[in-house]
């Protein structure tokens, strides 16, 4: 009876929950109809490739597909002796199939990145194996090559067993599986990975710094000055914008080569000798001068939005009340523009870590940037397991600092514009 | 204890932004210690450029600006020790009541111990006791008012400066407010100097009343001197309600002048005429006109009821007279006047002494 009487019900006694989620129906599908397509879009082109990014980094399957039968029988096999007659009876199986699909050669190339010597012994394999007699393939196959004797090689196969491998993720940390399947470092003249995540980080820094120490003092004169003049002034902060990327990348190199009018500049005014003339491109400075000149519109526009909304009656207040004007900016207008700042540098540093064109161009050898890395590895070696694991550890790193950033700012304090 | 007449002193002050236009026009103005002056007049009329010239944020194009003595041109804003209550309050969002109030204190290192009981007094008396820890933006405005003001008295300053602190309010938290800011006054007898276009505001709360129009002031007096006797027509016509006659002088004798308007001709108390054939506004209050006079009176006439609207207390009803149709009378309500009827004709008078003839604009 109670649960009867608590029952709302509309004047024509329909149940009034009901009778709301009816009424409200044809909007919500109304909103949902009009971010469809932008919800689609994101999907296709967004989420959909980094799953697939995501699948291949860690996809192993190839041996897992070309020994299927060696790895059912492997299953038995403890891995710390020579396996069984059945192994190798299995192995010899699918390896005539390989050989019949002309795929044998593959499979050698494969194993030999997880255990040198493989590719000489599977040829070796191939050339004898049409001459075996039925029964008795492991002593006819230990026969072949004293490697074939050899445990660690049957556990390499073993240890490929798994579909899926972090192997990528360790090469882009200069580690890998060593034989014994231990995670190992790379010697150390070979850690090239390692710099290159730290220079890439270095430059996102020194960027988002002299991004954020010449934006400062433009957005606030462009939020302080009377409309006719901060126009002007918006119109040479968004230049840069129209103009296309590469465009203006090209022009760097022409201001900054050795010949190239800066170098000009300095030698005319007597700043450096004509036979001495810095190198200010193909290296890092190229990088930071180019980079810093592209993203500060990045800086300019979160900060300006910020500092518009601060009332200058704020800063009279607090020079009014005592304070000199260090005191009134430091205590009173610069916390307020916190936001804009965090906004800013968030922006600044994440498009930084993950720059690509103008490093490639400037840059040289010692400014390129771990994502002309992951270019090299799509283009030039077509390693994609590679690039797409590269890719994946800088969205992580990206996703990290939006998650410090939030724990030290929170993202609701974020003004974008 | 002798008090300074001459605390605030604006001595031939001009003000121009662009080179072009003078906002402010050879003022002179000065202010007694203790006093509530009010700068009064339409936006655009130069009462706050003044009051910015005195805290400090524009300087005088020409011209000083004296404080106790001193000359504060070329003295920066922080330096004044000048209290300020903004229009929009300027309350630092980014810190509590407390911080707030301690901002002042803090930026002249004063002793916390001893901050702390400034802070606790100034909140005291706009009774905000318990909201030390708020944040500005969790006060309602008439709060937030509240703390403006006791921020620019924290550290007693002698002088404080308001820059139409009430806009924002409603009507009723506007007046009680005035009181509020009237008594803090009284209480600790600190210099205010207060800007606001609201007139029944500075009636209210202001010692003496400079207003101001074009960049001069018009008129500084206290605030019933310029009720009742405003010098010219421009003062006469911003404060208050005013019922005008225009014509021409045609007599001067033994303080009374005859007016000559378009019909008739009416006895006016000569403010601003000197002889005849001048030019001339005649001002009256409407409440010194009244229905039914007495034969004492100088100025008695007939006109005919054109409006009536109820206002509770009292009616106001338009009148034609003397060619003037918007002659406005405020009877009180009361059984006696119950031939008030739109369309009547009625008998109206007044003394002579309360009719100005003032400037003719």
């Amino acid at each position: 009876m109670s649960s009867e009487t608590q029952k709302i019900l509309t004047t024509d006694g329909i149940p009034l929950e009901i009778s709301l989620k009816k009424a409200e129906k044809k909007n919500k599908i109304k909103a949902f109809l009009l971010v469809a397509p932008l919800l689609l879009f994101i999907i296709i082109t967004y989420i959909f490739p980094i799953g697939e990014m995501f699948t291949r980094s860690i996809d192993d399957r190839m041996i897992t597909n070309m020994l299927p039968k060696t790895f059912k029988a492997m299953e038995t096999w403890d891995g710390k002796e020579l396996p069984p007659e059945e192994v190798f009876a299995s192995f010899l199986a699918d390896f005539k199939v390989l050989a019949e699909k002309k795929e044998h050669g593959k499979l050698g190339q494969r194993l030999n990145k997880e255990k040198n010597g493989f590719n000489t012994i599977l040829k070796k394999l191939w050339r004898k194996m049409n001459k075996f007699e039925d029964g008795n393939t492991k002593e006819q196959i230990m026969e072949i090559h004293k490697r074939f004797r050899d445990v660690k090689y049957w556990q390499a196969i073993k240890r490929t067993a798994p579909p899926y491998t972090m192997a990528k993720y360790l090469k882009g940390m200069d580690m890998y599986y060593d034989e014994d399947g231990n995670v190992t470092q790379v010697e150390k003249d070979r850690r090239i990975h390692r710099i290159l995540w730290l220079r890439t980080l270095e430059i996102a820094v020194v960027v988002t710094i002299l991004c954020f120490l010449m934006g400062y003092p433009i957005a606030h004169l462009l939020a302080v000055l009377p409309m006719k003049y901060s126009n002007l002034l918006m119109i040479c902060v968004l230049l840069p914008f129209w103009t296309s990327l590469l465009v203006r990348t090209a022009s760097w190199m022409i201001l900054l080569q050795q010949q190239g009018i800066v170098n000009d500049f300095f030698v005319m005014i007597g700043l450096v000798a004509d036979d001495n003339r810095p190198e200010m491109m193909y290296n890092k400075t190229g990088t930071y001068i180019a980079m810093t000149q592209i993203l500060l519109p990045f800086m300019v526009l979160p900060l300006y939005s910020v500092m518009k909304t601060i009332s200058p009656s704020l800063m009279r207040a607090g020079k009014s009340l005592g304070g000199t004007p260090f005191v009134a900016f430091w205590k009173v207008y610069f916390p307020l523009t916190i936001p804009g700042i965090g906004a800013g540098c968030l922006l600044v540093f994440i498009l930084a870590i993950g720059y690509y064109i103008t490093p490639a161009l400037v840059g040289g050898a010692s400014g390129t940037l771990i994502s002309n890395q992951i270019a090299y590895h799509m283009k030039e070696t077509l390693d994609w397991s590679f690039a797409s694991a590269m890719g994946l550890m800088l969205l992580t790193g990206v996703l990290a600092v939006y998650w410090v950033y939030n724990k030290l700012v929170g993202i609701d304090n974020i003004k974008l514009g | 204890m002798s008090v300074n007449k001459e605390f605030v002193k604006f001595d031939k002050v001009d003000k121009s932004y662009d080179g072009k236009v003078l906002v402010v026009k050879d003022l002179q103005l000065n202010i007694a210690e203790g006093e509530f002056v009010t700068m009064l007049g339409p936006s655009g009329s130069g009462k706050t450029t003044c009051l910015m010239m005195l805290a400090g944020f524009e300087t005088p194009t020409n011209g000083e600006i004296y404080l106790d003595g001193n000359a504060i041109s070329s003295i920066p804003p922080h330096k004044r020790g000048i209290g300020m209550v903004f229009q929009n309050y300027a309350l630092f969002p980014h810190m509590t009541v407390y911080e707030n109030l301690a901002f002042p204190l803090r930026v002249r290192k004063i002793p916390k111990d001893e901050a702390d009981k400034k802070i606790d007094k100034a909140l005291s008396m706009v009774s905000l006791q318990g909201f030390a820890s708020r944040m500005p933006g969790q006060l309602s405005g008439g709060q937030q008012q509240r703390v403006a003001v006791a921020r620019s008295l924290v550290f007693d300053p002698q002088l404080v400066l308001m820059d139409e602190p009430l806009g924002a309010l409603d009507k009723n938290l506007r007046e009680s407010m005035q009181y509020e800011i009237k008594h803090i006054h009284e209480s600790i007898g600190v210099t205010v100097v207060y800007v606001t276009h609201d007139q029944s505001e500075a009636l209210t709360m202001s010692n003496r009343i400079a207003v101001f129009n074009d960049g001069k002031v018009q008129q500084l007096s206290s605030p019933d001197e310029l009720y009742e006797k405003p010098v010219n027509s421009f003062v006469a016509e911003f404060i208050g309600e005013n019922n005008t006659f225009s014509g021409e002088v045609s007599d001067i004798s033994g303080g009374k002048c005859k007016v000559k308007l378009s019909n008739a001709e009416i006895l006016a108390n000569p403010i601003r005429v000197k002889g005849k054939g001048e030019k001339t506004i005649v001002s009256l209050r409407p409440e010194r006109a009244l229905i039914n006079p007495n034969d004492k009176m100088d100025n008695i006439h007939k006109g005919k009821i054109e409006e009536v609207i109820y206002h509770g207390d009292h009616t106001r009803v338009r009148i034609n007279l003397l060619g003037n149709s918007e002659f406005i009378l405020k009877v009180p309500n009361s059984s006696s006047n119950l031939d008030i009827k739109l369309g009547n004709e009625i008998k109206i008078g007044w003394n002579s002494e309360d009719a100005r003839a003032l400037d003719p604009k």
